[in-house]
Parts: structure tokens; sequence; C-alpha cells
């Protein structure tokens, strides 16, 4: 789950990691309010999950009321590189002296975690290590200790942090380290991470990725909403318990397992189709999931057909297709379905799909035959 | 021979006394697997259909002489079930549970190591060795004994490919689900070596997908010590950038981890890759006949 900025930065001063004052606001007149109490010169920035805020007008100063004013009028309802702006962070202007980059992120390849340091921060930071890669330097820490004030001290010096806020910067370093084990991050990363003009290491941003399986034992961020399934037809799956991502193709996909589900995607659009989704319906589904997976793809007006391909394991494909019979009592069928059932009780779940001869529905032996006849149906 | 599990394996099975984990455990008992004893704490004495019951994986140990463990406990609660097999010696751990937090699973991965234990998953299918061993949810109907080592991180697509090679009418030495959590305790490297080792094994396929970059790492594994050949399969080529698909691993953010750039560091290093999982259970079985 990927926080917003003054979520990360909220999370961040829990754990005394110095970021700017701030408040947050809803709708023009909360942010009035909010600048009142930090302050001016304030600064209006938009709360949406996505980089680049600043370069597409998200980002403001204001002098006074009236400046903050408009630029909240403008920034709220703004689209932010497909994102809507519903929420604002007002927070104190920094007189900002250098501005450098820190993260600590987790190196699946290496297992461990990661330190990044640089001091030329303030832009994308796969440009800045393509450009010169020895200015971000790459430190693996030991997973098995708390980040020592030696080891961040030598990452400073090697990023040749100006000597006066080394020991600042490597603070910070320490303090984000324990940010992430304290809060489950997979990602914490501060840029700009800044030094102001009376010499203070401070965090001007925030983001922070919290590990979903990690929530259970981080109940103030469960109740976090999950940006990443602002669609409505995501959001709808979601309370089902289905995994789906909505795409932007006209064919329905639903598969067991998340390797079949990707792969049929992949295969359909070989075959020149364009998929609508991945849905997944997981290990041992059950009719009633069915019935779900089926309401929530029917639900996208683009879909023109719908493929099903399972291959039984632990699902059983007579659960399946009783399930396909259950649904079309329920939801009606405008579209052709194809179904592919292969694997464990194919011949029972073959035969319950053939007494039922429901209308547009095909069958196909294969997935590669499924994502053919599919395509051609759309 | 065969990998990771096989006669010689002797099972325990965290929390054979839940649902999931009796009906797992005793399917794999059926299957032939020597099914030894089951940890659940306070249950000690108990017995699921004859298997004994222990309060802790030492005491199972100490009694029945388990050398492989399966994990089934609920995920908060697994890395520590991983780590109590580890300190009671255990050569095996196969983690089922999918959803165990990765910093816990961080600091399991360096401590399964430094006991220079097996760890594989979690959030995987498990191990078969056709003929010999299931430990896992495999549904081992859809493999034969035979030649063709696999090693994957999806459990339906393997499953999908495994039948084709069967039906092609050629086996496996063994399947493993290394799983396609963030960290895992066996990459495709680790299970590669055991196969490249295997004298049962003359060909291996390798079922990757989009995120990390345990493909890419694999791809010039296989250049410098596998001397097998190695066909691929890559899921995953129409993932949006950023969305995630189900499995925690499958993520893609910016260039690195697409299918696209694995498929090219794997044919880069003259690893074939085939287009579907049809086209990559055939490549496999003509490549394994060529060489015969």
């Amino acid at each position: 789950m990927d926080l917003l900025e003054y979520q990360g930065k909220e999370l961040f001063a829990r754990h005394d990691v110095p970021v700017p004052t701030g408040r947050h606001a809803g709708t023009v007149e909360e942010a009035v309010a909010a600048a009142d109490e930090v302050g001016y010169p304030c600064v209006v920035k938009a709360q949406v999950a996505i980089g680049k805020r600043g370069k597409h007008g998200g980002i403001k100063l204001a002098a006074d009321a009236d400046e903050l004013r408009t630029h909240a009028e403008a920034i709220l309802g703004m689209d932010i590189r497909g994102f809507t702006v519903h929420e604002l962070w007002i927070e104190e202007a920094s007189q900002i002296a250098d501005e450098y980059y820190a993260s600590i992120i987790l190196d699946r390849g290496e297992k461990k975690l990661l330190a990044m340091l640089s001091r030329m921060g303030g832009m994308d930071v796969e440009e800045m290590a393509e450009k010169d890669p020895s200015a971000l330097v790459r430190r693996h820490l030991d997973p098995r200790a708390s980040l020592g004030k030696d080891v961040a001290a030598e990452i400073a010096a090697e990023a040749k942090i100006d000597e006066d806020v080394q020991e600042g910067v490597a603070d910070m370093l320490v303090r984000l380290h324990d940010v992430a084990w304290a809060e489950d991050a997979t990602l914490i990363e501060v840029n700009p991470l800044i030094v102001t003009e009376d010499r203070r290491v401070v965090a001007l941003d925030a983001k922070a990725t919290i590990d979903n399986n990690s929530l259970f034992r981080h109940e103030d961020l469960a109740g976090l909403k999950d940006l990443s399934a602002e669609d409505p037809l995501e959001a709808q799956a979601k309370e089902k318990g289905l995994t789906y991502v909505r795409l932007d193709g006209n064919i329905g996909i639903l598969a067991n397992g998340a390797g079949l589900c990707m792969s049929t995607l992949d295969v359909v659009a070989q075959a020149g189709g364009k998929p609508a989704n991945f849905l997944d319906a997981g290990g041992g589904s059950k009719a009633e999931v069915i019935v779900d997976a089926l309401e929530v793809i029917t639900s996208d007006p683009n879909v023109g057909a719908i493929l099903f391909n399972i291959f039984g394991g632990i699902t059983r494909c007579d659960e399946i297709a009783k399930g396909i019979v259950e649904a079309s009592n329920r939801v009606e069928l405008t579209v052709p379905l194809v179904v592919r059932l292969d694997g464990t009780n194919s011949e029972e779940g073959l035969a319950i799909l053939a007494e039922a001869d429901l209308p547009n529905l095909h069958q196909e032996k294969t997935m590669l035959g499924a994502a053919e006849r599919v395509v051609e149906l759309a | 021979m065969s990998i990771v599990v096989g006669e010689e394996t002797k099972l325990v099975v965290s929390g054979l006394t839940g649902r999931e984990g009796s009906f797992h455990g005793l399917r794999n008992r059926d299957y032939g697997t020597d099914l030894v004893a089951g940890v659940t704490p306070g249950k000690g004495g108990q017995d699921v259909d004859g298997v004994p019951v222990f309060d802790s994986i030492a005491d199972a140990v100490a009694e029945t002489g388990a050398n492989t463990s399966m994990v089934f406990v609920p995920a908060r609660f697994a890395a520590a079930s991983i780590d109590e097999a580890l300190d009671a010696g255990i050569g095996t751990v196969i983690a089922i549970t999918e959803g165990i937090p990765g910093l816990d699973m961080l600091k399991t991965y360096w401590k399964a190591r430094e006991a220079g234990t097996r760890l594989i998953g979690p959030n995987c299918p498990g191990v078969l060795s056709p003929g010999k061993a299931n430990v896992g949810i495999i549904p081992a109907q859809f493999f034969d004994p035979g030649r063709i080592g696999v090693v994957s991180k999806s459990g339906t697509l393997t499953y999908q490919i495994g039948n084709e090679i069967k039906q092609a009418g050629e086996g496996n030495s063994s399947i493993v689900g290394i799983g396609g959590d963030p960290i895992v305790g066996s990459d495709f490297i680790d299970v590669l070596t055991l196969y490249e080792e295997d004298p049962e094994t003359d060909l291996i396929v390798m079922v990757g997908e989009i995120g990390g970059d345990a493909e890419e790492r694999a791809a010039d594994f296989i250049a410098e010590r596998i001397a097998k050949p190695v066909v691929a399969y890559i899921a995953g080529f129409t993932a949006p950038p950023g969305k995630q698909m189900g499995h925690a691993g499958a993520i893609i953010s910016g260039s690195s981890g697409t299918a696209e750039a694995k498929k090219a560091a794997l044919e880069a290093r003259g690893v074939q890759v085939g287009t579907n999982p049809t086209e990559t259970a055939r490549i496999a079985v003509e490549t394994l006949r060529t060489r015969a």
C-alpha cells in the first residue's frame, strides 16, 4: 500500500524524523483554516499517489490568504496524470539551501534492505543514477542488526554530503531505517531531503510503501484508504475478495491462479485480442466465487466477450461449472462466454455445462484454442 | 534421485490439526510421502488419522526423526514456525503459507542460510517428485515420473505445462514451486544448481513471471554454470506497469522486471523461451528427445 505524502510525513513524525509543520485539508475552507495555523508563506500540495506533482501544477506557494484560496480552488479536483486531487497538505514554506536524495528499499535479489543516498536530489533518481552513477551511493544493510550510526556516517561521507550536516544526514538515515522496520515498509523515499538555510536536515517529501501482508499488526495504517483500488469496479471486486485489475480492452478474463491468469492475458493478446481485466479466482474456487466474478466482469461496459480459463488442481472443474450455471441464472449473459475446463473433475464439469445448454456459451478444449475463439467472438 | 523431496523424506507438518494442514498433509501421505508427525502447540499427544501430534518441532524430530518440515500455519505465526524448524535442525523446510510479512521473511531467510537449511517458499505450492514424494498442494495426477525438472514461480501455470509434458509422453524428476513473494527461501539459481547436480534430470523447465530480477540473475547463472538445456516461459507480457497482479512479487515498476526484459535476458544467454505454455512444453519435449 502506497501512502500519500501527508500520511508518510505523519508516520515519519511519529518516529522523530524531522518534517515541516503541516495540516491536512479536504476543502478550500479547511485549507484556509490550516494555513492560519501553519502561518504564511506556506505551500499548497496536492495529495495524489503519483510523482511529478510540481511539474503538473499540483504544488504552489501562497504568500497570503487570497493566494492560498486561489491555489486551493485550482488544485482541488485537478487531474494529475490520471489521478484526481481530493486532498491537500498545507505546509510551512521551507528555506532550501540544498536538495539531497535518501531512500531505504527492500532489495529482493540480495535479500537485504538497500540504503541509497545522493547529494543530487530533487529529480528523478533513475535519471540521476544514469547520468552519474557515482553520485548515488548504495549500501546494503545487515538484516539482522539496526543501522549503526557509524555505518550511516560512512554512507554520508561517501556521498560527499556537506561536512557540517553529515551527522544530521546520517541521523536521518538511521531514523528512516527504523521507520522501515517498525512500520513494515518495503520502500521509504525522501526526495528531496533538504538542508535548510539555517542548516537543519528535513524530509521535504515522504514516500512510503507498506507491505500489505503486515497490515494485521498496523491497525492505524490498515484503516487508511487503499488508493490502488480507485476504480469503482476494482473496489467492488475487492469487497468480494477477488483479485481484479481493470485494463482497457474488451475481452473479460477469469483464470485460477495469478500465473495462469497472466499467461491467459498474454495468449489472448498474441491471438490479436485486448484483455479487459485480470481476474484471479484463486485456488480451490467454489461456485459462489464464479458468480461474483462474472458479476464484476460483466459490469464493465467495454466487455464484448469473456474467457474462463480453468486448469483445476485443488480447484474442481465441476464446482466451476456449477458456478457458471448458477451465475447465468442471476446475471443475464448478453455477451459470448468461452469456457475451457481442464484438470481435476473436468469431465464432470463439461457434462454439467452440456446439460445446462446455456445460450452464448462456447466450450473449447485447449487454452490456445479458447483464446483464438474468444478473440473471434469479441 | 530427484531433488528437495524423495524416498528419504520424513515429513513433519506444522499446522497438521488445521483444516488445510490436515487435508493436504493426509493427501501427501496418500501419495506415498512418509508423513511421520504433526506439530500444534498445546495439542501434543493427539493424533490426526493416526499421525502423532507434538507440541514442538524439536519434540517431533526427537521422537520420529523427521527431516523435512511443511509449514501450513497462519501467516502471522508462519515465520516463527519456520524459525522453530531451523532451530530444531530440520534440513528442508517447505513453507506453503501465503501472506507472510516480507521483513519477517528477510530475517528468516538469513537464519535459514546460516543454518544451512534448504527453505522453499513461502507462498508456494510445494515440491513434488513424481512416484516418490509430494510435499505441498501440487495435484500429483498431472505429472508422471521422468527426466524433466521444473522450477516455477507459479502454481496453476506449472500444472498446465506439466500436464502438457505428460500428454506428450514425458515426465518430471521433480517439480519445485519457489513461490512468487518478494523474499523466497530458494531462487531459480538455487534450484537450477540442484537440477544440474541431479543425475535423473536431463533438461530443466523454468517458469517465471514479471517482477523482481530473479529471471535475469538466472540467465547469467545458466550461461556460466548450467550445462543441461534450459527451456523457459515468462508470464505477464500484457501486465501494465505499476499494477499488482495477484502475487505479491508480480509487480513491475519502471523498465526493470518486465516480461520483455526477462525474455531478452534469457535469450541473450542462449535459453529458449516459449511464447505460451503449450509451446514451452513442446520445445522441452523435443529438446529432450533430440538429445536422448
